[in-house]
């Protein structure tokens, strides 16, 4: 009786340790991949390699939806703005709206999608044909060796990527309210200066993007080299990452946004 | 891959990334009109009340900014409000030059707007514009009015 009472508790119980426990192993996974990172400075090619793969690769998916999004930006606000008289003010708002959230946001959120799943993917497999412990077999440090390039290369391309998406964004903005609908061109860009400001909005996109990058990657590269080593558990992992990296974005968004503009 | 064909690309990559960094805050942000701040000359006035006039509004004068809003304090002593502003160094003004706060448009933000006096001497850094004209508050504007409109119905029934 009293034990069939105290199972949910012991469930309940069991399942609060393993979250801590995982917390902990991820955050000394972290630590492990920042101390062995020279590395991957002495031999920069390697970096230079992931960079390519999750940037670089990445490129088309971030150009076309920045575009995207800025031209959709420039269509509704235009549509809102008309209303009250202030069409030239859509610059304004398409340039804060990207550079302030929506550049590093969904740069974050595709570049988790396009290069954190194939980075779990990746280092998932390599362990379920067991050429990290290969890797161990011959004293290479698997840390050092595949996780550490990986992170400082999706590290480096993730700022880049949102600022790319922030430009291009801009730029399809441009094209939907000045050289489609006609708004005025100087109103448009010189109210768009005269609102963004460099460190206020620009500086703190970079910072958010930043801090997405440093997210997305180390919750991929953890998620991959603790996949159980079977088709399934690369297969959950990859899932997991996509899933629990999107979470952690719009959280440390709404974390950073508070932090950065509260009330200013 | 050959590695100069992947070393190009990662260049190509970074080089787009720089640039796009670069056009957001040039073209995008006011970085070009922020470098400028080491020739400028430090000056303050007072106000009755400064409404919604923020740190960094322009100051502008026939229109043109010549300089930004630095900070806006209260002195405690004289129960006013204080504003520092930083002008460019190419304009120079007198010193019985009067300052009002204006807004831009119906709905627009406010600004510090200069009108130059006739004095023989330019104002200098850390000196004070003793003219201003305090903001247009809507609540009072109102209330005048109504109270105007009262004092006539007033009239007219007499």
């Amino acid at each position: 009786m009293l034990d069939r009472l105290a199972a949910p508790l012991r469930r309940l119980g069991r399942q609060c340790i393993n979250a801590v426990w995982r917390l902990g192993y991820a955050s000394r996974f972290f630590l492990f991949v920042l101390m062995r990172s020279g590395t991957s400075f002495r031999r920069f090619q390697l970096v230079i390699k992931e960079i390519y793969f999750a940037g670089v690769l990445s490129l088309i998916i971030i150009i076309v939806s920045g575009l995207f999004v800025g031209m959709v930006l420039g269509l509704q606000g235009y549509e809102t703005l008309q209303k009250y008289g202030s069409a030239e003010a859509v610059g304004t708002l398409v340039a804060l709206s990207l550079t302030r959230e929506l550049g590093p946001v969904v740069a974050a959120l595709l570049f988790a999608s396009r290069a954190g799943s194939a980075m779990t993917a990746e280092i998932g497999l390599m362990k379920a044909t067991e050429q990290i412990s290969a890797m161990e077999m011959m004293a290479v440090d698997p840390i050092a060796r595949v996780v550490g390039p990986r992170f400082w290369g999706g590290l480096i391309s993730m700022p880049l990527l949102a600022a790319m998406f922030s430009a291009v964004g801009v730029f399809g903005g441009y094209l939907i309210a000045v050289v489609l609908i006609g708004v005025d061109e100087g109103a448009f860009w010189s109210q768009m200066q005269n609102a963004v400001d460099y460190r206020d909005d620009i500086l703190n996109g970079v910072i958010k993007s930043v801090v997405f990058g440093v997210a997305v990657t180390a919750i991929a590269l953890f998620e991959g080299y603790d996949a159980p080593p079977t088709a399934e558990g690369v297969s959950r992992a990859t899932t997991r990452t996509v899933v629990t990296s999107s979470l952690a974005i719009l959280g440390l968004d709404f974390v950073l946004t508070a932090l950065m503009f509260r009330g200013a | 891959m050959e590695r100069t064909v992947l070393d190009l690309w990662v260049g190509v990559f970074v080089a787009a990334g720089i640039a796009a960094l670069l056009i957001l805050a040039l073209k995008v942000g006011n970085a070009s009109a922020t470098f400028n701040v080491g020739d400028t000359y430090r000056v303050s006035a007072e106000f009755d009340n400064i409404g919604g006039l923020k740190p960094r509004a322009p100051v502008k004068s026939a229109g043109v900014v010549v300089g930004r809003v630095d900070q806006i304090q209260f002195d405690n002593e004289r129960f006013r409000a204080r504003v520092m502003m930083n002008i460019d160094k190419r304009y120079q003004f007198p010193r019985d030059s009067s300052l009002s706060i204006l807004t831009s448009g119906l709905l627009g933000e406010q600004y510090l707007g200069l009108e130059a006096g006739g004095d023989t001497e330019n104002i200098k850094d850390g000196e004070s514009f003793k003219l201003t004209q305090s903001a247009v508050v809507l609540e009072k504007l109102i209330g005048q009015f109504l109270f105007n409109k009262a004092a006539e119905g007033g009239d007219t029934k007499k």
